[in-house]
């Protein structure tokens, strides 16, 4: 593909123009082949966050790409990221979303693998005489490494490190843990849906300020008046910054970037009944402390291709052919924090996200109708030139208003840098 | 087998789904107690629903919130809104003792809206408080058979 034409006469790299893209890479089947490779195959890819495999033996099942793959945590604590296929005849050795396990065992013919995916066992070995070494065998490892509790995998051996690649999204990162008021964070659950369209869509969205307030009218309309101002912000003082590589940063609620600064301002109306049930077990600087992480960050942090730390959970995306895209929402929870504090966090997630919430079936509904209507036209192409005219070069890359789509030509920057390597 | 409180208790359980399916949810909101919890848990074997995610997991001012979105026109995922048709059967009294009642049935719902049909099935759970000669709604656990899945959007109460 990479130096073929399209149909329509565009070499790849004339798709992503600085201020375009063209509606072809919501629609080809045969970009979205080639971003399987030149992506998901070729850069860091977002695994799973540490409190989702607690103890020696914990697992979680996904996808880089398309490709099935076990986060595992082994008996020495390490984390491993192996291929979901026995090196016999390919079937899954571990089904299930999440667990523990003792070993990874072939259902079809009981080939065994430890947590770090040595090969232990093949029943009935006579029949191979020599001809197999078991250390030849392994489950196929990826490189793995870890940044804030995030663990990232990659297939590309000799790629930058983690920290490298992350860049200036680290230091986002680190605001981003805040929000465990103190206690490590953990997953405590996820909603999972999909939607009939590209997964860049969804991607975008993620930094997209400017849709917030007619898609979620309605579930601006459900919340306090308090809540509804918080959430008035496409033409407030919250900016969008290009971070490099791929990532980027949407402050929309600049008060809310650091969960431990300004601790002293009034607690929220909606919180007070909250903040109230705490005093009975902590004092009044940890309550004031929990109480504003349970609210979650003012920002969304993208980062490129699969995950985001947004507000108060981890937006995780799965692409599963070129129309049709997966979508995990994990809660964050505080690991022994309090339970209160905890079901806020719940029942707040429960009231935007997943399938039955009052804000993500309408998001899904606009990257359906986004989907559909890029089926019009036969040379058209997507603007992306929002916020442009203002956009400032910053000590970590490029800086417009909350409501631009800075972001978005980060993401489709390195989109375009990977796929025409 | 009381046969009488199992006619009682479908009876009821019927005309709740024939109002969802209806749109009567001024209705419906009035079947409830003030207390009372409408749940659609991840987990069919989940019973802490407080400290776990669900799907839902709404008392009354969320029940309320809820059925005003449905009618508000200003969410483009429920506009036009999906059309429902849901059997309940299989109603089978899990206990009574004399002021509650907890009922289980199966719900099997079809879901029409811009070009797609959808089905759902899921077992639903009462806990019903006798209210004169009928009864409010203390709990309701809506069990989707694939809730683990990944679902597609809903927008109705299921």
């Amino acid at each position: 593909m990479t130096s073929q034409t399209t149909s329509k006469g565009h070499t790849l790299a004339d798709l992503v123009q600085h201020d375009r893209v063209h509606t072809s890479l919501y629609t080809d089947p045969a970009i979205f082949e080639d971003e399987m490779d030149k992506v998901f195959a070729n850069t860091w890819v977002w695994v799973a966050h540490t409190s989702e495999i607690p103890e020696a033996g914990s697992y979680k099942t996904g996808y880089i790409g398309r490709q099935p793959v076990v986060t595992v945590r082994d008996r020495k604590q390490q984390v491993h990221v192996l291929l979901n296929r026995c090196r016999h005849r390919a079937a899954t050795v571990c089904e299930g979303h999440k667990g523990k396990t003792n070993s990874f065992v072939c259902p079809y013919h009981g080939w065994s693998y430890s947590l770090d995916g040595a090969l232990r066992g093949v029943p009935s070995p006579e029949s191979y005489g020599d001809l197999l070494d078991k250390a030849d065998y392994p489950l196929v490892k990826l490189r793995v490494e870890e940044y804030a509790g995030m663990i990232f995998a990659t297939f590309k051996d000799d790629i930058e490190p983690l920290v490298d690649f992350l860049g200036p999204a680290r230091k986002w990162m680190d605001l981003f843990m805040k929000q465990g008021g103190g206690f490590p964070i953990k997953v405590g659950g996820e909603h999972r849906f999909r939607f009939p369209g590209n997964w860049k869509i969804q991607l975008e969205n993620t930094t997209d300020a400017y849709h917030f307030p007619l898609v979620h009218k309605s579930f601006l309309s459900s919340v306090d008046k308090q809540t509804e101002e918080m959430l008035d912000f496409v033409e407030g003082p919250g900016f969008v910054e290009d971070l490099g590589n791929g990532h980027s940063v949407m402050v929309m609620i600049p008060d809310l970037v650091d969960l431990e600064a300004n601790l002293e301002a009034p607690i929220p109306e909606r919180f007070a009944a909250l903040a109230e049930e705490l005093r009975a077990d902590y004092p009044e600087d940890q309550v004031r402390r929990i109480v504003r992480a349970v609210g979650g960050s003012g920002f969304n942090l993208n980062i490129f291709p699969n995950i985001a730390c947004s507000m108060a959970f981890f937006r995780v995306l799965r692409p599963v052919s070129v129309t049709e895209t997966e979508i995990h929402h994990a809660v964050i929870t505080m690991d022994g924090g309090p339970e209160a504090g905890n079901r806020a966090r719940l029942r707040m997630h429960e009231h935007f996200q997943g399938p039955m919430g009052f804000g993500t079936p309408d998001d899904s509904e606009a990257w359906e109708r986004v989907q559909k209507g890029s089926n019009a036209g036969t040379d058209q192409w997507i603007l992306l030139n929002r916020g442009l005219a203002k956009e400032q070069e910053t000590a970590d890359g490029r800086r417009s208003d909350v409501s631009a789509e800075t972001g978005m030509r980060a993401a489709y920057r390195q989109w375009k840098k990977l796929m025409t390597a | 087998m009381n046969i009488e409180l199992l006619n009682h208790a479908s009876a009821f359980i019927c005309q709740e789904a024939d109002m969802l399916d209806h749109g009567e949810y001024p209705e419906w909101l009035a079947l409830w107690e003030e207390k009372g919890l409408y749940i659609v848990p991840i987990n069919p074997d989940e019973t802490d629903f407080a400290n776990t995610l669900n799907y839902a997991c709404d008392d009354a001012k969320m029940r309320s919130l809820r059925v005003a979105r449905l009618g508000s026109g200003e969410s483009i995922s429920t506009s036009p809104a999906p059309r429902t048709i849901r059997s309940v059967s299989r109603f089978r009294i899990l206990a009574d003792d004399g002021k509650t009642v907890t009922v289980r049935c199966a719900q099997n719902l079809r879901e029409f809206r811009k070009e797609i049909q959808k089905h759902y099935t899921a077992n639903l759970t009462y806990t019903l408080v006798r209210d004169g000669d009928s009864f409010r709604i203390q709990q309701k656990v809506v069990r989707l058979l694939n809730a683990s899945d990944a679902l597609q959007c809903i927008g109705y109460i299921p």
